[in-house]
């Protein structure tokens, strides 16, 4: 044989295979240890919290899921003691289309559907990012245009539907898509007009904007619905929703263009300085160089107003609009239910906490995408 | 900023609503020009004005709005309904953007003579009340003495318990809360030993009760509360239709019409029955109507007693009785001028 034997077992060299690490210093319990019971305090904190999970967890688990009512059609269906959410259930289509025609809903159903198919591919990862950008140019062009064709009617044999009829989810989405879309164009203008040389430009920018940032927003929608008509001519009225559509975009364009500075201004003068060098004019230079830098420093506060916006636009409530919370109180004291205000705010609450998360999500995968590491 | 301004000037061009041309005299000529009757009502008040389970507007002012579009176009459903908060329910009449408000409002000297409005008559008697808990054995608020009382902060009935308490001698501890929900919250927990609120309220905060057979609404009214449909001042013939209307409902449960037997009735030979469904007379020219506007309400809203009951009444989760609102033939105080 060519090679030599083995060594023989008891004689020769044999490195000990490598042995796992004590289960003290890796893994879970390492983790544990450290961030849980590392000293006396943090062990008594811990106990503390897990006391308090004890006493929060389970009887949240057993009121909402375990001992819930779920199908059914009325009050009388929900004799388990738990929550009902045959009361979402019911009234689901009401909160989701407010007053809209039961046989135009689909109608917003479309407008769900485009809505859904040009957002969930910006969060896959499979798609290009030439689809997604076009896909992101249909979303803030075409698409608004289609809506407010769809939604309202009157044009190409559809049904007129008055925005009075409009509510519930579709209603927030229709305000906080418009003052997003809106606001952004808006307030970009506003922040360059602000740092503008031309002093008529900049005292109208900043009047508008000092304007709008020093009323809250409630008294501007109290303005719009309260005040407004009493001014207008008798028997000239504008549609209550546009009244509000329009106060909301000012005010947060107000609020965007002031975040924008913040980018503008955070950008090194040696910036503006080399695309004057370039020799490119101020619309080139704002658009290819400032710009694109000033609104990716700006993302986190972008996106901090769109979801402040989202959240702004149940105060239409006090203009007697129903959005998706006002569809939700309108319907909890309807005496034909019981106690169902938790139900109700709970399901309010959840809506708005999945919009909200997904702008989140969505801003810290773009500042993940555009950030190219200066 | 010109082409923005210029976008949006044509989106609110395009979004606006035509005028609602709704010129003092001319309100009848503009709802029926419009196919349409623009009712203001509130934006959720359980048995007056709420949206049901499919988004319909149901309640007794909303019947009172589905009342008049019956009389004056026929149809009791061709009602745009607005629903306006408390603060901008006067504006929304004023300013044209609606043709009557019909929104559980007081009618009170001051907002008759101070607003530019008029107040048709009273659909609804209401007044403040207390709700107690069965176990606690009061009959009567006489022995509410040094009782806690759970109220809605920001209420005139924040004022009307202070007055009713020191005018009667008794102490109370007023334990206060923001909306409905949380004062009825704090009533089912035992913060308080009575809740204070408009009875109609009282009957409706009950139902959110576990066990709403658990507590009673004391017989006592301290405040008097009658609500009805407002409309502008200057439009006399629109003024008189409103009223009108409600009139022909009682008159019709007076008169024992019903929207069941009104078929029936229109064969009558009691000449007051002729005289309200049209079969006789010109009553309803005298309105500028056609003559068989009341039996249009009657036959699509029905009369006064219907629309309680169906609304508000025994049989509803409200469980009102009519009280006050009972005919005055039957101990109630609702009366109406004759059709004649």
């Amino acid at each position: 044989m060519a090679h030599s034997d083995p060594p023989s077992s008891d004689t020769g060299f044999r490195p000990i295979p490598p042995q796992p690490p004590p289960v003290t210093v890796v893994g879970p319990v390492r983790w544990v240890r450290d961030n849980l019971l590392s000293s006396p305090l943090n062990i008594a904190l811990t106990a503390l919290g897990l006391y308090l999970l004890w006493l929060v967890v389970p009887p949240l688990i057993d009121w909402g899921i375990l001992t819930a009512d779920f199908v059914g059609s009325s009050r009388d269906d929900c004799t388990s003691g738990g929550a009902c959410w045959v009361f979402i259930a019911t009234r689901l289509d009401f909160f989701v289309y407010g007053f809209y025609p039961d046989a135009e809903r689909w109608r917003v159903d479309v407008m769900f559907a485009m809505l859904a198919g040009f957002l969930v591919p910006q969060f896959l990862p499979g798609v290009s990012a030439r689809v997604r950008k076009w896909l992101g140019i249909f979303g803030l062009t075409v698409y608004p245009v289609i809506s407010g064709v769809l939604l309202l009617g009157g044009v190409f044999g559809l049904e007129a539907v008055e925005t009075g009829k409009w509510g519930g989810l579709m209603l927030t989405l229709v305000l906080s898509y418009v003052g997003i879309v809106a606001a952004l164009p808006i307030g970009i203008l506003l922040a360059l007009g602000r740092r503008s040389h031309m002093p008529i430009i900049r005292t109208i920018c900043v009047l508008f904007i000092e304007l709008w940032r020093g009323v809250p927003l409630i008294s501007v929608l109290f303005m719009a619905s309260v005040m407004l008509p009493l001014f207008l001519p008798e028997g000239v009225n504008f549609d209550k929703l546009l009244r509000a559509l329009i106060g909301i975009v000012m005010f947060q364009s107000a609020y965007m263009a002031e975040v924008i500075r913040g980018g503008l201004q955070g950008l090194p003068k040696g910036q503006y300085e080399a695309a004057s060098a370039l020799g490119l004019g101020y619309w080139r230079a704002t658009g290819l160089i400032i710009l694109p830098q000033a609104l990716k420093m700006v993302i986190p506060g972008i996106v901090n107003t769109f979801i402040a916006l989202f959240k702004d636009t149940t105060l239409v409530l006090i203009i007697g609009l129903f959005d998706i919370l006002g569809t939700v109180q309108a319907s909890i004291v309807d005496p034909a239910w019981g106690r169902v205000a938790i139900e109700g705010y709970i399901f309010a609450a959840f809506c708005f906490w999945v919009f909200c998360f997904g702008m989140s999500r969505y801003s810290q995968g773009l500042e993940k995408k555009l950030h190219t590491g200066h | 900023m010109k082409r923005i301004a210029a976008a949006l000037a044509t989106g609110v061009a395009t979004l606006a609503l035509s005028s609602t041309a709704a010129l003092a005299d001319e309100t009848l000529d503009a709802v029926t020009e419009r196919g349409e009757l623009v009712c203001g009502v509130s934006t959720g008040l359980p048995g007056f004005s709420n949206p049901d389970d499919s988004g319909n507007w149901t309640g007794i002012d909303v019947d009172v709005c589905r009342a008049v579009a019956a009389a004056v176009l026929g149809d009791a459903d061709a009602v745009k309904f607005v629903p306006l908060t408390a603060k901008e329910r006067f504006t929304a009449l004023q300013s044209g953007e609606i043709d009557v408000l019909s929104r559980n409002t007081t009618w009170t000297l001051t907002r008759d003579t101070s607003l530019g409005l008029n107040f048709t008559g009273t659909n609804y008697y209401d007044g403040q009340g207390f709700l107690v808990k069965k176990d606690l054995g009061v009959t009567s608020a006489t022995e509410l003495d040094g009782a806690s009382v759970c109220i809605q902060s920001g209420t005139t009935t924040e004022l009307n318990l202070a007055d009713y308490f020191r005018f009667q001698g008794m102490e109370y501890s007023p334990v206060v809360f923001d909306t409905s929900d949380q004062t009825v919250q704090g009533f089912a927990s035992g913060r308080c030993d009575v809740l204070t609120s408009d009875q109609s309220q009282l009957y409706a905060l009950r139902t959110k009760l576990d066990n709403p057979d658990s507590a009673v609404v004391l017989p006592e009214v301290i405040s008097k509360e009658p609500l009805g449909p407002v409309v502008r001042q200057g439009d006399d013939q629109w003024f008189n239709i409103v009223k009108w209307t409600l009139f022909a409902q009682i008159n019709a449960e007076e008169l024992g019409i019903t929207s069941e037997n009104l078929d029936e009735m229109m064969e009558s030979d009691n000449p007051s029955i002729k005289r309200l469904v049209g079969t006789e007379g010109d009553m309803g020219e005298k309105l500028g109507l056609s003559s068989d506007w009341a039996a249009k309400i009657v036959a699509q809203v029905g009369n006064y007693g219907e629309m309680f009951e169906r609304n508000v009444g025994m049989d509803t989760p409200l469980q009102i009785e009519r009280g006050l609102n009972a005919l005055w033939t039957n101990g109630g105080i609702q009366y109406a001028p004759p059709i004649r």
